[in-house]
């Protein structure tokens, strides 16, 4: 233990303590800007220098350990004029349109620079000039970027993909896509981390709210909006509502509000996707000659991963598609049908925790309806609470309303959908059910829940021992992909999703610096699943009546033509040149 | 009035000249991987600064040319901007007044030469083209990229031991380089900026020469492979080693009595006394490595026959072949070459040059060791002759003045023309044609011939040090690719090869005469990729935790340097010449350490490679 004392108070912490968190002890918030807690803990923007008795030169609090008998002063003069300045620094290059940027009010340099009272500049400004693809899924503001370097270290060490790098030296230092390639080029997986991890408004998402509010505004468009099961364990997050009042119901009235014709749940399609895959992977297991593991799908972050890391191994990914686009395919299809409406006339919005869904919908493969592209707007988590902002929705003030019928009933199977380990357990459920004719505890393969990055399981399925795993943040997921290179592992089943935690932790979801939500959120879902009445994706009504209806069976021809893709109809940069 | 005055600085020059040593000192310590561009700029902007302002083409000139270069870095430029810079400066460079400005165009037209694509990217993507990166100096100077502020750190704690294992994890020779290493680490030391570079290898000897019997690690599980090394210089034994403890079974083949390649064959014991030598190869060759000596590789066993019974070779022959000036009388008696002698001394067969009168010619280390060698064997008078200035030499200044504080005298600007030989075919003198120093080529000055006399030297005994070279027939005829007269292998160390797999070269036989750092690197390299190419993955890494930094280590101190025993003494014997530091001075220096790995860029990227 180390006794030191900061601002006059004396305490005693472990050794290897940093001063930041040696002060957090003490009751002393010392102000970080570009500190990410084991992920950058760099020191370089300076903000939280303190002063240390016997040192002439001010020492960050977030990087430097605390010894023996140090006295630390977090606000002394010299401490607290060479913060306010190096704030005041980063400010004359920072664009501070407060006003018409994203993270106003949720902006950690903003806070700083109010908490420190800076109301006025000393120095002129100077902003970068960099041009960007402003119809790319990730949008990055040079003239915002504040050299945090966050973004890089999210990127090479949670998700092992280095898109950022350093670019340039001296005054021109920058962030920039790494290796000299154009974002367009790389091999981003577009899962957001580094959108969720920026201090500030430099990284964002395409904003598509527009578009939605064009939609609403044709009177010839008829809007159907599927909302994501992540979206209900977090969208409150923007408006400071509690997780058990900003229920997945009060966003349905909220959307309602806005004037959605039909406000759906993706956790419906997420049991077709189950319907889908469970039996796609019980075939695969009949097949001699099937590769394995199967790998899950429904993630489009990990299905950019696979195709551009281990394109060889792009067979294995099961070929049921999102439950995103199999909505989508649904919606301009069967339920077109039930309206007796053109499907040209639907207009398909989600609501997704994720950036790469964006793109997802996009992709020139996913337009099976016939009308258009399947999804034709697909806005994340902080896109739809923008937009509640906007029509000047007031969320805390809704009553609860039910989701429309019939593609808004879902189990508690597809609901999980939204955690790390929800898909796999969830068509464990349900293949269960299909082999031995009888359901399981909807308990049993509990094993593969929690925040782990990378979990694994067996289960006797019917006689045969089933071996799967879990991962989830793209840096597991590599370490899982080499374990199976190298055949030190042997799974039949693997569901990877993109995002730490899983959808829950989406790259799409609402942001709070420094904090990690993930695991919270999950607890949501498994919440919401536990106390639902229908555990089983094979048992909801509404997927057994749109079989019955229109799509036959599960991997009928029809099914084949609207809930699976050929994940080779496109390509990702670079994919395919070797 | 007076009619004169003493003129003494006021304080705002004697600033300014505090000012200029101050940069001076920022850039001879420049962080490698800059942006050229912006650099550039910057410098142009000094040199606009150092204009007197009476004439155009600097005052103006100098000035416009920024405004352009900062265009190209803003990415405000096109490409005519770039014919616009070039046709200035080339203006301002005829017709600029002084060297201020002229020689100011010139830096500018350099650049556009040497990095237009960079110019280029510059403006039309708006970045720079070189994948910058801004690493630890002295570990990214370090060919075989030692943890040198690690090290440093830990002998500044008094832990000798841990230092030695941490240097050891990428090189395994720190009693040799803690002797003879030329130090490529200390040139850039970011302490520089505040004094004078850190005394790395001063530390590194200091370390070993307090650590005791530092223990090897554990080898890895044995694998069933079987390496062969080929040469057992200090890339050899660094290849063989790090083999051995991934597991491999390695065997060093080598032609001489003894290991140690030029280590024992080329380095004097005054610099690294042989028992140290031994004790550290001894040391490395316990951890289970074969050794075959006398044993020339491409003529008995052939390398065909080798690659059949091992897995994998590595060819690590050096540079041990002498280079012939090709002047008339070299056929003389009395005339040697430097490798030979060095290479008899190496086998204890110490010739006797009492009272003989030498002259050896050469500018480089090999001179300087040779030249001071004859000195402890005896000679009467010793003289170097060499083409070009004192100052132009190759070889180390503590080298050369070492070589002159016992001794010998330099003939600088003496070219040698031909050896005279008495009657009985010995030399009787070498005769040489003075030089005047000439224009600076590829940035080294040429020497040119003089109006000067040939001048005849009389002498004994003419020993030759002007190079090596490589013995490479051998291997050429079995097949080893050989460009300009080295091994052709490549920078994963492979040979330039497609029928010839599972051989690897590197070092001196494949860079040309190089340094024993270099060599060790390369013995580095080849060892992770024969381990790969055998289908394994070992790491190699020490579990040895850095001492946290200190905070306060930047007040101004100047660096310990190392010092010698006195030249009348040292001159007598082949005993060690230099002295380790005092632990006193050892704890200061260590102090001196700025700690790069954690502040700075390093923390951010590159600051540490725990493993490789």
């Amino acid at each position: 233990m180390v006794n030191l004392t900061i601002d006059g108070r004396k305490i005693t912490v472990e050794e290897g303590t940093t001063i930041l968190d040696a002060a957090a002890l003490a009751g002393i918030r010392i102000p970080t800007l570009c500190y990410l807690r084991d992920i950058n803990e760099i020191g370089a923007c300076r903000v939280c220098v303190v002063e240390v008795e016997g040192c002439a030169k001010l020492v960050t609090a977030c990087n430097n350990k605390v010894w023996e008998g140090m006295v630390v002063q977090t606000n002394s003069p010299k401490a607290r004029k060479s913060r306010r300045n190096n704030v005041e620094l980063i400010l004359s290059q920072h664009d501070c349109q407060c006003a018409t940027c994203v993270r106003s009010g949720n902006c950690t340099l903003q806070t700083i620079s109010n908490d420190l009272g800076i109301l006025e500049l000393p120095f002129e400004k100077k902003l970068p000039k960099a041009s960007w693809p402003m119809d790319f899924p990730l949008i990055r503001d040079a003239k915002k970027c504040v050299k945090c370097m966050r973004c890089i270290q999210v990127c090479d060490k949670i998700q092992s993909l280095n898109i950022w790098d350093v670019a340039g030296t001296g005054s021109r230092t920058t962030v920039d896509v790494s290796k000299n390639r154009k974002i367009t080029e790389a091999d981003c997986a577009l899962c957001g981390q580094c959108i969720t991890h920026c201090p500030v408004g430099a990284l964002r998402e395409r904003d598509d709210v527009d578009k939605a509010l064009d939609a609403l505004a044709d009177p010839d468009k008829i809007t159907v909006v599927q909302v994501a099961p992540a979206i209900r364990t977090a969208w409150g997050e923007s408006f400071g509502l509690t997780r058990e009042f900003a229920t997945a119901k009060r966003l349905a009235a909220a959307l309602k509000q806005m004037g959605f014709d039909y406000v759906f749940d993706t956790t419906f399609s997420a049991d077709l996707t189950i319907m889908e895959e469970a039996n796609e992977f019980l075939e695969r297991l009949k097949d001699k000659d099937a590769k394995f593991p199967m790998f899950t799908s429904c993630c489009p972050g990990w299905v950019r991963f696979l195709k551009s890391q281990y394109p060889d191994m792009t067979d294995q990914l099961s070929s049921a598609k999102s439950p995103q686009q199999m909505f989508g395919a649904v919606a301009k299809t069967y339920y077109a049908q039930i309206l007796g409406v053109d499907p040209a006339r639907i207009c398909s919005i989600s609501i997704m925790p994720c950036v790469a869904k964006k793109q997802e919908s996009a992709l020139p493969t996913m337009n099976d309806a016939g009308a258009g592209q399947d999804v034709d707007i697909v806005l994340t988590t902080r896109e739809i609470c923008r937009m509640i902002r906007a029509l000047h929705i007031s969320p805390e003030k809704l009553e609860e309303e039910e989701f429309d019928a019939p593609l808004g009933t879902g189990s508690g199977a597809g609901v999980i959908f939204g955690a790390t380990g929800g898909v796999m357990e969830a068509a464990l459920r349900t293949a269960y059910f299909l082999v031995t004719g009888r359901n399981p505890d909807p308990d049993s393969f509990k094993e593969v829940r929690g925040m782990d990055g990378w979990k694994e399981a067996s289960f006797n399925l019917a006689g045969t021992c089933l071996k799967v795993a879990v991962a989830s943040g793209l840096g597991n997921t590599r370490k899982l992909m080499k374990a199976i290179r190298k055949g030190k592992v042997d799974y039949q089943f693997v569901e990877i999703m993109a995002c730490p935690g899983g959808c829950a932790g989406g790259g799409g979801q609402p942001i709070r610096d420094g904090a990690e939500l993930a695991g919270d959120r999950c607890q949501v879902l498994y919440g919401l699943d536990k106390v639902s009445s229908l555990r089983f994706s094979h048992e909801n009504p509404s997927v057994r009546k749109c079989y019955e209806d229109f799509l036959e069976a599960p991997l009928s021809h029809r099914a084949h033509e609207l809930l699976h893709t050929d994940h080779h109809g496109w390509q990702m940069p670079g994919e395919g040149r070797e | 009035m007076s009619r004169l005055s003493i003129i003494t600085q006021d304080q705002a020059q004697t600033t300014v000249e505090e000012l200029y040593k101050d940069l001076e000192r920022r850039i001879s310590a420049s962080p490698p991987g800059l942006c050229p561009v912006d650099l550039a700029a910057s410098f142009l902007k000094v040199c606009h600064a150092q204009s007197c302002g009476k004439c155009v083409p600097c005052r103006v000139g100098l000035g416009q040319l920024q405004e352009l270069m900062e265009a190209v870095l803003n990415g405000e430029a096109d490409l005519g901007t770039l014919d616009l810079i070039e046709e200035t400066a080339r203006n301002i460079f005829y017709s600029a007044d002084c060297a201020i400005g002229y020689e100011a165009a010139q830096m500018v037209l350099k650049g556009l030469r040497g990095f237009r694509d960079d110019f280029e990217e510059h403006i039309l993507r708006g970045r720079c083209k070189l994948e910058l990166n801004q690493p630890v100096p002295c570990v990214s100077q370090c060919p075989a990229g030692v943890d040198i502020p690690g090290y440093i750190a830990l002998v500044a704690e008094g832990r000798y031991g841990d230092a030695v294992r941490l240097i050891r994890k990428d090189n395994p020779l720190p009693a040799v380089c803690g002797l003879i290493c030329e130090h490529p680490c200390e040139v850039r030391c970011r302490r520089t900026l505040i004094d004078d570079p850190v005394n790395i290898r001063g530390l590194k000897r200091f370390a070993v020469d307090h650590a005791g019997e530092v223990p090897l690690p554990v080898p890895a599980i044995p694998t069933d492979k079987k390496v062969a090394v080929i040469g057992g210089g200090p890339g050899g034994i660094s290849a063989a080693y790090y083999l051995s403890l991934m597991g491999h079974q390695v065997t060093i083949f080598e032609q001489r009595k003894h290991l140690g390649g030029m280590l024992r064959y080329g380095i004097p014991n005054y610099r690294l006394p042989r028992e140290i030598l031994d004790q550290e190869i001894d040391h490395l060759l316990s951890i289970g490595i074969q050794v075959k000596t006398g044993v020339t590789v491409g003529e008995d066993p052939d390398i065909t026959e080798l690659r059949k019974e091992y897995d994998a070779v590595y060819i690590a022959i050096g540079a041990h072949t002498d280079r012939k000036m090709g002047i008339e009388g070299e056929d003389a008696k009395g005339v040697i070459s430097a490798v030979e002698m060095l290479r008899g001394i190496g086998d204890g067969e110490m010739p006797d040059f009492t009272g003989k009168d030498i002259i050896v010619i050469g500018g480089g280390n090999v001179a300087m060791d040779v030249a001071r060698s004859a000195i402890r064997l005896g000679a009467k008078r010793l003289r170097i002759a060499y083409r070009r200035r004192a100052v132009d030499m190759t070889a180390m200044r503590e080298e050369v003045e070492g070589a002159i504080e016992e001794g010998c005298e330099l003939l600088d600007l003496h070219a040698p023309l031909r050896i005279e030989k008495d009657a009985d075919g010995k030399v009787a003198a070498l005769w040489v044609k003075p030089q005047i120093i000439g224009p600076v080529k590829r940035g080294r000055p040429a020497p040119v011939d003089s109006s000067q006399e040939e001048q005849r030297l009389a002498c004994d005994m003419v020993i030759v040090a002007i190079g090596q070279g490589i013995e490479s027939k051998e291997f050429e005829k079995q097949g080893i690719p050989v460009k300009r007269g080295v091994i052709d292998a490549l920078n994963w160390s492979g040979i330039n090869s497609k029928d010839l797999t599972g051989v690897f070269a590197g070092g001196d036989c494949v860079t040309g005469p190089a340094t024993v750092i270099r060599a060790i690197a390369a013995g580095k390299v080849a060892a992770a990729n024969i381990d790969e190419y055998l289908g394994y993955n070992h790491r190699i890494s020490v579990d040895v935790e850095i001492p946290r930094v200190r905070l306060d280590d930047r007040k101004s101190c100047a660096r310990v340097n190392m010092k010698e025993r006195q030249p009348s003494d040292r001159a007598k014997d082949f005993e060690l010449i230099e002295c380790g530091m005092t632990c006193e001075e050892a704890g200061q220096e260590a102090r001196r350490c700025l700690r790069c790995d954690h502040f700075g860029f390093g923390i951010l990227k590159g600051g540490r490679v725990e493993k490789w």
